[in-house]
Parts: structure tokens; C-alpha cells; sequence
């Protein structure tokens, strides 16, 4: 499989049929792994990196997960095409910005990625649409022990997998879901709710990770610590604290339609107007009226087949995706029209809102 | 104030003071501007005590700083600027300053979760192995012969068995 026809490709996240769920977006899990006896990415040398990444690029592809996959350097991809792998979680930021002697490994429906020499020799990742933990586990952890078979692991009984920060010692899993949460954000509760989640020993951040923002109300929840509890302890405690976020954005909803639903019926009705008249949209700014209409759905302002169309949108209305559609490269300021334009076709033919059905209280 | 405050992280008087619950352990920072900045401590969002305690801990360390890792020549300064180690056995190395730093970073301090079961199989079968060799040779020196052609029956079992087990 060619880096192009990967992108072309409807992704695990971009494939509209798919898309089910209504505030779990996807789930995530992924495992740091790193080889005995060989110094972390950050501290090898550029011949030890190449040995590393050959040793591991081999293993991968080799596994039944990656058959017909993607196997490519870092070095060999453009600057849009990291662009792209970004914004559908299949590389991270660090990956993206590495040096020579790192590279990546997709499967072919974009579910299992691993990435190597990122900060880790091997950042195993599987990644599902919708609240999956478990059968998220269960494939991950298959594709971790086919791997074991082949590598020698970095592995201490005391310690567990070693990692190159400390932060991921022992099971060096990082499980995340990716949930919508527009009422708990109209409603100034977010704060309430991270505060809440940090004490559990759990972390909320943004759409794309470390240090980005909560734009369209979109935030991600994963465990904080990694060595003292097993993989299947760490996924029921995240898992009991994701129920209890899903409650609390009920709740949300049913409270700011029982106080004010007019002015929630207002924001959904301007947002649908923006995206359906609008000519100038920022990509924060569409992430915002997207989550909107993608709020409007679960309340059923708008029918159910409709929330695959704004899950779809939130990833190709991303900088990277958008040019690769326009093919080429443009400044914000263009894009920002591009964007516009993109999202105006899109809700030309969109359903009208029908405000009378969300009285009887769907989903 | 006969005493300020300063930063943990560069020692200027520190002006941003941070306290925060996580998983029940209170944990407690003093920054100065700039770092409190650079660090986005003013994003409650995007932002975590321990990776910052982290490196905290490390400061009133100047003991240890002669300590090198044996296999990949790595300091505890080489940590303090970069935050991670420099490879597997650095965790031998630095055991002295690790410890103190996981008490409050995770759960417990021993691994209770999966373990790679082939590898470790693989890697017993392999100091076997070296052990064996090592009998092997030394029994040829010293002209035991019957305890020689045992190690070599052993030594071809375990090969067999690391076969059915292939390494990299």
C-alpha cells in the first residue's frame, strides 16, 4: 500500500458508514515497547537508530495485523501527507517533527498503527470509533504478543516494560477515549469535570493531544498512571470514569433543555446557518459549529444518519485534509475561504432543523 | 517573607504557586513567571503536575550528578534536560534518584500488569545456554569428560528448544 491510496482510502475515523456513537467518538490504546539491550530513540546514535528502526520495521510488517499495510520513513513523507497521518491519529506531532531513522507502520483500514523511534522504539496504537475499550484491548494486546515473539522487550519484574520516560513504566499503556461534551462546555462545567477526572488519576486534553486546545468541544480522557495496576485495571477504572462523563453530559443536556431551550435551539439554528452561508471559517471556528450540529443530531434537530456526515467533516475540515482535497498547498487565510466553501456545499443539501421533534426527548 | 519562595525549576523568586489534588496525593509546585509560562501552567487543560515534578525532583541532586549509565554513558543531567533516560539500564543506574520520583507518579511502585512471556522464556533458555557453554569449556580444561559430553547433550537440547523459539 502506497502512502497515497492510504490517504485516498475512507480511514477507520473518516468512514461514514461507521459512525454510530454518540458521544464516545473513538477509542484509543496504545503501548510503549522498547528493544533490551539498545539505547531509547532520543540518546542513539543515527546508525544505532537505523539498526533499531529495520529491526522493528521488519517485525511489524511481518505480523498478520499489518498485511498489505503501510510501511514507510518518516523522512520519506511530505510535509502535507504528516499532515494528514496527524489529523486521523495515526502519527503523533513528536513522530512528525522527527529525524532520520524513524518511520511508521499502518494497517490497511487505519485501525493499528505503530510508530517507531518516536519516543519510544515502539509506540504500539489501535484505534476504533465509538466506546470499544475492550475489544480494543483484546486487539492490541494480540498484536503486542505476536510482536514479543520476534523482539526482545525491555522488561524488569519490578518495573515493567522500561520506557523512556517514567511516566509510562510498567504496562506502558495509554488507553484514551475521544468524547463530545457541548453541554458540559455551554454549561461551564468542564472545569468542574477535569478537576474531578485529575483526582481519579485520570487526564482531559484536547482534540490532538498534549497542549491543543478543546476545539469543538472535544476532549480526550486517558490514564495518567501506567506501573502498580494491571492493563485490565487501568481500562475498568477509565472506563467507570468515562460512564460517569457520559452521565454528566446527559444530565447537561436535559437541564439546558428544561431552563432555556431557546437559546440552545438558537445556537444549533446559527450554527446550521453559518455553515450553510458562511464564507470565511477558521478551522476552530468550524470544529465549534460543527459540534453544534452534531449536538442538533443527538437531540434530533437532525436525523441520526446525519452525525457520520459531522464526524466526517471534523476531520476533513483540518488544515492538512483540506488542502489534500483542493490539492495544494494554501496560507490560513485562503483556507479559511476553501474551508467556507467546503462546508457550504456540504449543508446545501443537509436536512432542514426540525426544532418540535427534540420535545419528546430522543436519545 | 524572610524567605521567598523560588522556582523550582530555575530558582528565581517563584510567583506562581500551584497546588494540585491527583489521585489523592497533594502535590505542590512554586514557578517563576517565565516557567509557569513556558511549562502552560495557566492551561488547566493541557497541563500535568507530575511531568513537571518530575523534573523538580531532580534539582536538589548535586551528589549523584558524577554518576554515569554504564551501557549507554547517560547522566542524571542528560535527564533533568530531557526528561526521559537514555536506555533500559539507565534504570539500574539512577535507581537512587528513580525511586523517590515514582512514589508519587503512579499508583504503586511494582508492576502488577502483563508480562512478555515468550521473550522472558527465550531469554531463560539463552542464559542457559551461556551457562552451559561456559560449564562445557571448563570441563574440557580440566579433563572431565563425562561431565563434558552431559553439558554438550544439554547444550544441543536447549539449541533445539530455542529454535522452536526464533529470535530476532
Amino acid at each position: 500500500m502506497t502512502i497515497g491510496s492510504l490517504i485516498d482510502t475512507p480511514s477507520e475515523l473518516t468512514d461514514s458508514s461507521s459512525s454510530k456513537s454518540a458521544i464516545v467518538l473513538m477509542t484509543r490504546i496504545r503501548l510503549a515497547r522498547n528493544l533490551a539491550g539498545q539505547p531509547f530513540p532520543g540518546w542513539a546514535k543515527p546508525a544505532q537508530r537505523e539498526k533499531i528502526l529495520g529491526a522493528c520495521r521488519d517485525a511489524v510488517t511481518a505480523t498478520s495485523a499489518m498485511k498489505r499495510g503501510l510501511a514507510v520513513g518518516v523522512g520519506d513523507l511530505g510535509e502535507l501527507e504528516k499532515k494528514i497521518l496527524v489529523e486521523r491519529h495515526l502519527i503523533s506531532r513528536e513522530l512528525s517533527g522527527s529525524k532520520q531513522g524513524s518511520g511508521v507502520v499502518i494497517s490497511r483500514d487505519q485501525a493499528f498503527s505503530v510508530m517507531i523511534n518516536e519516543e519510544d522504539h515502539l509506540r504500539i496504537q489501535m484505534l476504533r470509533v465509538g466506546f470499544q475499550l475492550k475489544k480494543a484491548w483484546a486487539a492490541i494486546n494480540e498484536m503486542d504478543t505476536a510482536l514479543e515473539g520476534s523482539l526482545d522487550f525491555a522488561f524488569s519484574p519490578v518495573l515493567g516494560y522500561l520506557t523512556a520516560c517514567p511516566t509510562n513504566l510498567g504496562t506502558g499503556m495509554r488507553a484514551s477515549a475521544m468524547m463530545h461534551l457541548p453541554a458540559l462546555v455551554i454549561s461551564n462545567q468542564m472545569e468542574k469535570v477535569v478537576r474531578a477526572v485529575n483526582q481519579l488519576g485520570m487526564v482531559v486534553r484536547g482534540l490532538f493531544g498534549e497542549g491543543s486546545d478543546a476545539s469543538g468541544s472535544i476532549f480526550q480522557i486517558s490514564n495518567q498512571m501506567t506501573l502498580g495496576e494491571s492493563e485490565e485495571e487501568i481500562l475498568r477504572r477509565l472506563s467507570g470514569v468515562l460512564q460517569s462523563i457520559i452521565e454528566h453530559e446527559l444530565n447537561a443536556r436535559a437541564r439546558l433543555l428544561e431552563a432555556d431551550s431557546g437559546k440552545l435551539f438558537d445556537k444549533i439554528g446559527r450554527a446550521f446557518g453559518i455553515l450553510q452561508n458562511g464564507h470565511v471559517l477558521s478551522s476552530n471556528e468550524a470544529m465549534n459549529l460543527l459540534s453544534l450540529i452534531r449536538l442538533g443530531v443527538d437531540l434530533g434537530v437532525f436525523p441520526d444518519a446525519k452525525r457520520s456526515v459531522t464526524d466526517r467533516l471534523f476531520i476533513e475540515a483540518q488544515p492538512g485534509h483540506l488542502q489534500h482535497a483542493q490539492k495544494g498547498e494554501f496560507e490560513a487565510g485562503q483556507r479559511d475561504l476553501l474551508r467556507a466553501e467546503r462546508l457550504r456545499s456540504e449543508f446545501a443539501n443537509f436536512s432542514r432543523p426540525d426544532f418540535t421533534l427534540s420535545a419528546n426527548g430522543n436519545n | 517573607m524572610a524567605n521567598p519562595l523560588k522556582c523550582d525549576l530555575c530558582s528565581k523568586a517563584a510567583t506562581v504557586h500551584l497546588t494540585q489534588i491527583l489521585d489523592n496525593k497533594v502535590h505542590k509546585v512554586d514557578l517563576c513567571e517565565e516557567c509557569a509560562q513556558e511549562k502552560g501552567v495557566t492551561d488547566p487543560s493541557g497541563f500535568s503536575l507530575a511531568d513537571l515534578l518530575l523534573k523538580a525532583s531532580l534539582n536538589p541532586d548535586p551528589a549523584s550528578g558524577g554518576v554515569r549509565c554504564e551501557q549507554c554513558g547517560f547522566a542524571p543531567s542528560d535527564f533533568k534536560k530531557q526528561g526521559r533516560f537514555g536506555c533500559p539500564a539507565c534504570y539500574d543506574a539512577f535507581k537512587g534518584i528513580l525511586d523517590p520520583m515514582l512514589e508519587g507518579m503512579h499508583k504503586g511502585i511494582v508492576h502488577s500488569g502483563k508480562v512478555p512471556q515468550k521473550a522472558l522464556e527465550r531469554k531463560s533458555l539463552y542464559d542457559k545456554l551461556t551457562r552451559l557453554e561456559v560449564d562445557l569449556t571448563e570441563a574440557i580444561k580440566a579433563e572431565r569428560y563425562e561431565e563434558a559430553a552431559r553439558c554438550r547433550d544439554e547444550i544441543n537440547q536447549v539449541r533445539q528448544a530455542v529454535e522452536q523459539k526464533p529470535a530476532r
